[in-house]
């Protein structure tokens, strides 16, 4: 795509002026990081940063068949989300393969909103859409009417809630609020293994508050972190870990796949969880030298057993960490595996998830 | 540093590399725009000693939190010491390129390859070319 076409969110000035280094990111002109990746990763694990996710889309569903499309097309129990809750699923195609990831949030009785990855926003927007002619429910496209912010970090909720004019929302909860003067809807999630919060509000609001929050201590943080961020807490990226070529239960996802649901591609999950996949999705860690990176091998006992989807350094762990596709057998937590990092092997260990978390 | 610099005692190669020529030695590293073009180092691993380079290849790697980038040898030659010190403080490759961020001394095959490399003048021209 050439540069004069990128999207830009509200926010690109803003990004300019903090002197962000901005890339093509799934159509985007998107900061990748400010003043570097691992400042602002420890500024989230230690403080507080602000993520603008604009280019994420909006999906929102009204009317009486409402719930029904959702449960039809969302591979966990959609019928569990309360008005004002929250809940993570796939979106899969009849064969199982993931066609996106998403959370979805419930506005009210009738009215549910789902946010989607910026690269499968018309994809889904289509699936959606070709769906809901066989239920009673308007399915809108809102992406162009919300800005995003993510506040993550151990300080988020108190930035957050000192420009808020209620209470926040709890984990996997979302409340109608004003912050700094603005209607924001405020949900209690994130994609940094963090306790922080995720506003939605309008475009034109959204220079106003990136302000607010950065005069209140927040730091800016880009695309680069993000990804550190969440591969050290082991959440999937779709285009890396997640595609139509996997299901989710080979992502090690089977616990937002409810099968008895009869959402489309429950049958393929039904048959690839009781038949057993034969790769599973797994994290691990370098345990020497090295940086694993996405398509590098993974090899067990010097046979080829895999490949890696996602790899970084970790700022937190200080070691090269990733998550890659591998046959059941060497996904079990504790396997020696080796990765073929450009020719040199690697020594790695496969680990439980996340490969992060606060208590060591 | 945070500033944009190119000693004039340097000679450059155009993969963003330099080399600092004494004799039949030379000294090689990366300038202050390939480290500034990838962002922090988080891993360098130097070559053996007694590897030879050729000149215009890659002869070692910096990575940062994203990225992979070759290191090209500037010169041709049989490399003698290394910067051990880099392998824990990477980081040296950001703050301080041309001194103590320095990756190999090879002693030349051919000094007389020196004659294709840029002065710092001819970088900066580069450099701003491709801007």
């Amino acid at each position: 795509m050439e540069a004069g076409t990128l999207r830009r969110t509200p926010l690109f000035d803003a990004h300019r002026e903090a002197g962000a280094k901005l890339v093509d990111f799934a159509g985007w002109e998107m900061p990748v990081q400010y003043e570097g990746i691992r400042e602002e990763h420890l500024a989230v694990r230690e403080s507080c940063g602000v993520f603008d996710v604009s280019h994420m889309g909006e999906i929102e569903t009204e009317g009486p068949g409402a719930a029904d499309l959702l449960q039809h097309l969302l591979s966990n129990d959609v019928s569990k989300i309360e008005v004002g809750g929250a809940q993570y699923s796939c979106l899969c195609q009849e064969d199982g393969g993931v066609l996106d990831d998403l959370f979805t949030y419930r506005l009210a009785e009738d009215r549910y909103l789902t946010v989607t990855n910026a690269s499968n926003h018309e994809r889904d927007l289509e699936w959606f859409q070709a769906h809901a002619q066989d239920h009673d429910a308007e399915v809108r496209d809102r992406l162009a009417d919300y800005a995003m912010l993510a506040v993550q970090g151990p300080r988020a909720r108190e930035i957050v809630g000192g420009l808020a004019d209620g209470e926040l929302p709890d984990r996997f909860h979302t409340v109608e609020l004003e912050l700094d003067g603005a209607a924001a809807l405020v949900c209690g999630t994130g994609y940094t293994g963090e306790d922080g919060v995720e506003v939605l509000l309008a475009s034109d609001a959204a220079p106003g508050l990136w302000k607010a929050l950065l005069e209140a201590g927040a730091t800016p943080a880009g695309l680069g972190a993000r990804d550190t961020l969440r591969l050290e807490v082991s959440y999937c990226l779709y285009g890396n870990d997640l595609t139509t070529e996997r299901t989710p239960i080979e992502a090690n996802l089977g616990w937002c796949v409810k099968e008895d649901t009869g959402f489309v591609g429950s049958e393929a999950c039904r048959r690839v969880r009781d038949e057993g996949p034969e790769e599973l999705l797994a994290p691990f860690v370098i345990t020497g030298a090295g940086i694993p990176r996405q398509g590098n091998p993974i090899l067990a006992g010097g046979e080829p057993a895999g490949e890696v989807t996602s790899g970084t350094m970790s700022p937190s762990l200080e070691v090269g960490i990733g998550m890659g596709y591998m046959r059941s057998d060497v996904a079990e937590p504790g396997t020696e595996i080796e990765i073929d990092v450009r020719g040199k092997s690697r020594a790695a260990e496969v680990r439980k998830a996340p490969l992060y978390s606060k208590d060591g | 540093m945070a500033e944009a610099s190119y000693p004039e005692d340097l000679k450059y190669h155009p993969e963003h590399d330099w080399a600092r020529i004494d004799g039949d030695q030379a000294t090689f590293g990366i300038t202050w725009f390939a480290q500034d073009a990838l962002g922090e180092v988080v891993f360098y691993e130097p070559p053996e000693v007694g590897t030879e380079v050729r000149k215009d290849s890659s002869y070692a790697e910096v990575e940062s939190v994203k990225a992979v980038s070759d290191v090209y040898a500037p010169l041709s030659g049989e490399v003698t010491e290394v910067n051990e010190a880099l392998s824990d403080s990477p980081e040296k490759i950001n703050s301080d390129p041309y001194d103590e961020g320095w990756m190999v001394k090879v002693k030349l095959a051919d000094p007389s390859e020196a004659d294709d490399l840029m002065d710092a003048a001819a970088y900066r021209k580069l450099l701003e070319e491709s801007d």
